[in-house]
This record gives C-alpha cells, structure tokens and sequence, in this order.
C-alpha cells in the first residue's frame, strides 16, 4: 500500500511538473531559416516567414495542396518503419536471445508497438507537433481533434495530416520498442509495459518536440533528420539505465547466453536495412530529391559500416562473423540517422565507416568498462552510433565534404549545437527513464523472480514455448 | 546377446551402417550426443562475448546383437568409423539381459 502511495506521488509530481513547464513555456511562433531540422518543414517556413520583396513567391506557395506522389511516399514510408519494428526488430533482438526468451522478446516489442501508436495517437502527436512551446507542444490535436482525411499536414503541406501523424507514430513505437534489448530476459512484462507509457510520455514526446516540434533544440539549429537523437540516442541511454537497474542475467559471465538463432538476426537486420529508407528517405517528407540524397546514404553508410565492422573483427579476433556484419549494418543505419539529408553520399561511406569501428568498440571493450548487461547492446550500436553520427552530421553537411549546408556554414558552432542536443538527450531521456524504472519498480517490481527467469520468460510470463521440445 | 553402444563422428554414420549391414545387423537405434574425450572444442564470439565450448557434436550408434556377432561387429565400426585423428571415438560392450520383439511378443535371441 504505501509503495503504491509512494508512486502515485511521484507520478502526480511528474504530471503536475509538466503542466506547469507548458504553462510557463508557451512560446510564440519562430520562423527560422536554412537550418532547420526536417529538410521539408522549408515549404511550411516559406509559408509563414515574412520575406520581404518576395510577396509573389509567398502567395504561389500559401495554397497548400495535396501532392498524390508525395503521399504514396509517405504512406510506403510509413509502412517500411513498421516493417522495422514488426517483424525487423522483434526478429533481430528475438535471434539474440536464448530460445527459452524468444516469445517474450517478440511479446514485448510487438506490444509495445501497439501501445505506443494508440498513445500517440490519443495525446503524443498533440503534445509533439501541436504548438511551440521549448520542452512540451499543445494540447489542440488531443486524441486527433480537428484533423480529417482531408486535412494537411502543417509540417508537410503536401501530404494529408493523418499520414504524418501515422508517420511520427511509427517513430515513437520504434524507439521505446528498441529500448526492451537492454533489459531483455528478466524484466517482468508488466513492468515494462508501465515503463514504457511513463518514458514514452515524458521523454520522447518532449525530445520529439525539442528537435521535430519546434522546440528547444530546433531553436537551437540542431541538425536531425530523422532521429539520431530523438530515437536512437534516447533509446541507447534509456537501455543503459535500464540494465544497470534491472541488474545482471543469472549466470552472466559464467553461464553461456548464445544467440538462438542468427539466422532471424539476419532476417531481422535485413528488414531493418530494408525498412530504414522508410525511417531516412521518408524523413524527407516529400517524393523529391532529399528523399534521393537521403535513400543513397542510407545504402552507403550501412554497407561502409558493415564491412568496417568485419574487417575490425577479423583484424582483432581472426573471423568476420554473421552477427558482427549484422551489428555493423545497424551501426551504419543509426549513425546516418541524423545525417541522411545532410550529407554527401562520399560523406555517408566515411560516416559509415567510423559508425562501424566505434561500435565495434563500443559493444566489446566500453561495454566491459560501463559493466551493465546491456543484453542486446542497445547502447553499443544505437547510443553510441547515434552520438557519432550526431555530432559528425555536424562536420559532414558541409560543403567541403559534399554536404548540402550553405557556404556559410560554420562548422565549429554548428557541431557545438550538435553535441549541445546530445547531451540534452542523454541527460533527460537518462533521468526520465531512471524515474520511469523506478516507478515500475515500486509498482510491479522490475525483476522476475530467479526461478522464472532460470526457467525462461516464455514459460513463466506467456505459458508458452516457441519451439516444442 | 550384447548391447554394442558406439560414438562416433556425425560424418561417418552412413559408412558405418552400411558396414553392419553387410555384416548382418539389421537394426540400430541412433541418437545425437554431445561429448568430448580427447579432442579441443572451440571458441565462439557474439559481438564482445566469448564462450569457449567444450562439446563436439556426436552420433551414438546402439545395437543389439548375438554373442557370436560382437567381434565382428567391433571391426565392422572401427573399421568404418576410423579416419585416424583425434575424436574418433569408442566402442562399450555391454551385457544384454533380455530383449523382447513388441509386436510378436518374440524374446530372446529370436527377437534380435
């Protein structure tokens, strides 16, 4: 009883500091130029910035119209990041883990998957996209008020706004999806399920709005297109702090923990690869040339990276190995993340290639140092790769790497913003998902018990094997 | 009658079988093992983890046979099993108390 007085109180504490962080923060309208987060918010920008001398321009571009090439795009986009998460994550983390795990691997992904989208719609598209404010939108658009098939999307002008929200909510789910490859084989189903509306809520949602919506670090300048920050360095360190609080498998270090089956860890990062031109080159929000730039970038980084990944492994251990080209793959697609319309295709290799030896790093010799059971490596490929793909978004979009920025980009400031939103992620998705846990931790309790994790999560947790003995 | 229990490398079970065939052993029960005697294991490594896995895969071939068979039947796998390297295997004989034939009933010798 007084555990469940405890977190109400904290869950009470946290709603009411939200109210009070958007009352406060409802900032007006910004108009800002060039270097803005989403290549396709430059038409909305066009539209309602007051250029001078251009009246013409401004009136031609002010009727929005629904583009049916851009659409189809975006509906094929969304549709490719959900192939991501159901069946491409499920099977990448599923082939991970021990066969006796394997159903609740996928259990918790795939629900996790429908959770998040019923969310966002209800309240995580409004408090994302709908207003300006620095940490937090509005509540206009609660449980998609006002919108109708034939309304457009603000952000993206020339597609119907329920596509974009569909769109944005397939990114939300990922994210939080990929979190579960931290804690992964001994966390208990409700409690991850309770971790992941609260994280969801005040993590993602207001990093979402801080680079996507308008916000803080929109403000800023950061560069982003289509998440490095928002989804993969969130994830990485919600993993992180996951893992350490979870605590260690039974029997790690000592016991083996192979993977089952790397097999569906290929079929699982294939669809991940596949899936990924959804996340990049339909970040371009549009049918058109960024969607190009974005969409060979995205091949380039994930093949650089991969074979960086097995020449660093053959190098240091003998073998390339199935996993590590895998893994490398990842690594590539996560660093090109906040790059993909940014950067040069020659700057994409690059990218790729260092994404691939870091993580590389990052999964062997950090991950002993940080001393967490980060099951599945989130942090290693997703944190890791998406703070260097952050901050070398930075250096790579400028012109004399073949990145699209203007010939008055200042390299150095701009990368100083970029570490800027790094480290604005990592602390706060750190410190929402301590809470996070810790409220699931008090209400449900994080752990399954020895027996049950001894005995296997599909068992004890779904009463179900999946493969008959 | 005796129980003629072998382990032997996955590979040569088809040579084997054929050897006991030529010699007049009709049936054999087969099983998939896991065991190590002489021969190394190997190192395995997933992403920064390493296991050093100690069991080689095998294939235990078992066989009930008449008395006057069983030196034959030594020769008959050693013979086919044999390539000369390490993890070859081993042959156990033991003492059969009764066998009995399920579908006629037949005990003894006549059920072998």
């Amino acid at each position: 009883m007084k555990k469940l007085l405890v977190s109400f109180a904290l869950g009470l504490g946290l709603l009411t500091t939200s109210m009070g962080t958007l009352a406060q923060y409802a900032a007006p309208a910004t108009s800002e130029p060039a270097v803005s987060t989403m290549a396709a918010e430059a038409p909305a920008v066009v539209v309602t910035a007051p250029v001078a001398g251009t009246a013409v321009a401004v009136e031609a571009a002010a009727e929005p119209k629904l583009d049916s090439g851009d659409t189809a795009w975006m509906l094929t986009s969304t549709m490719l990041v959900i192939l991501m998460t159901i069946p491409g994550l499920a099977l990448f983390y599923g082939g991970l883990a021990r066969s006796k795990n394997m159903l609740s691997v996928l259990m918790q992904v795939f629900v996790i998957f429908s959770l998040i989208s019923i969310l966002w719609s209800i309240y995580g598209y409004s408090l994302t996209f709908a207003g300006e404010g620095t940490f937090f939108g509005g509540f206009d658009k609660l449980f998609l008020k006002g919108i109708t098939a034939s309304t457009l999307s603000a952000a993206l002008p020339t597609i119907p706004e329920f596509v974009f929200v569909s769109f944005q909510a397939t990114f939300a789910a990922i994210t939080v999806a990929l979190i579960v490859g931290s804690f992964a084989e001994r966390m208990k189903f409700a409690a991850v399920l309770v971790f992941a509306v609260i994280w969801f809520t005040f993590s993602y949602i207001p990093v979402a709005h801080m680079v996507w919506g308008g916000g803080l670090m929109a403000k800023d300048g950061a560069l982003d297109f289509a998440g490095g920050t928002v989804v993969h360095i969130s994830a990485g360190v919600a993993g992180l702090v996951g893992a350490y609080m979870v605590g260690k498998r039974v029997g790690f270090g000592k016991e083996a923990m192979t993977p089952h089956s790397l097999t569906l860890t290929m079929v699982g990062a294939s669809l991940l690869w596949v899936g990924w031109f959804g996340f990049n080159a339909g970040s371009a929000g549009a049918a058109n040339g960024v969607a190009g730039l974005a969409f060979i970038n995205t091949v380039l980084a994930a093949g650089a990276a991969t074979l960086a990944w097995i020449a660093g492994e053959a190098l240091h251990k003998g073998k390339g190995s199935m996993l590590g080209a895998a893994s490398g793959a990842v690594a590539g697609l996560v660093a090109v993340t906040p790059a993909a319309g940014f950067i040069g295709p020659m700057g994409a290799i690059l990218l790729g290639l260092i994404s691939g030896l870091v993580c590389l790093w990052g999964v062997g010799s950090l991950k002993r140092m940080l001393g967490a059971d980060d099951a599945f490596d989130v942090f290693g490929v997703h944190g890791l790769g998406g703070m260097v793909g952050a901050v070398l978004t930075g250096v790579l979009a400028a012109p004399s790497f073949g990145g699209t920025q203007g010939v008055d980009f200042a390299m150095g400031s701009q990368v100083f913003v970029q570490i800027k939103s790094v480290l604005i992620t990592v602390v706060w998705s750190g410190v929402v998902a301590f809470i996070a846990y810790k409220i699931a931790d008090l209400t449900i309790g994080l752990r399954v018990s020895e027996e049950d994790e001894r005995e296997g999560l599909d068992i004890t947790s779904h009463g179900e094997t999946a493969y008959n003995r | 009658m005796k129980l003629v229990t072998a382990i032997i490398k996955p590979f040569k079970l088809d040579e084997v079988r054929e050897a006991l065939s030529g010699i007049g052993v009709q049936g054999i029960t087969v099983t998939e093992v896991k065991g190590f005697g002489r021969q190394k294991g190997h190192t395995e490594l997933y992403r920064g983890a390493e296991y050093v896995v100690d069991f080689l895969p095998k294939v235990k071939i078992e066989a009930a046979i008449s008395d006057e068979l069983v030196d034959r039947v030594i020769e008959a796998i050693e013979g086919a099993a044999r390539t000369g390297k390490i993890g070859d295997g081993k042959v156990f004989v033991y003492n059969l108390e009764q066998v009995v034939r399920i579908r006629t009933g037949e005990t003894g010798k006549e059920a072998l």
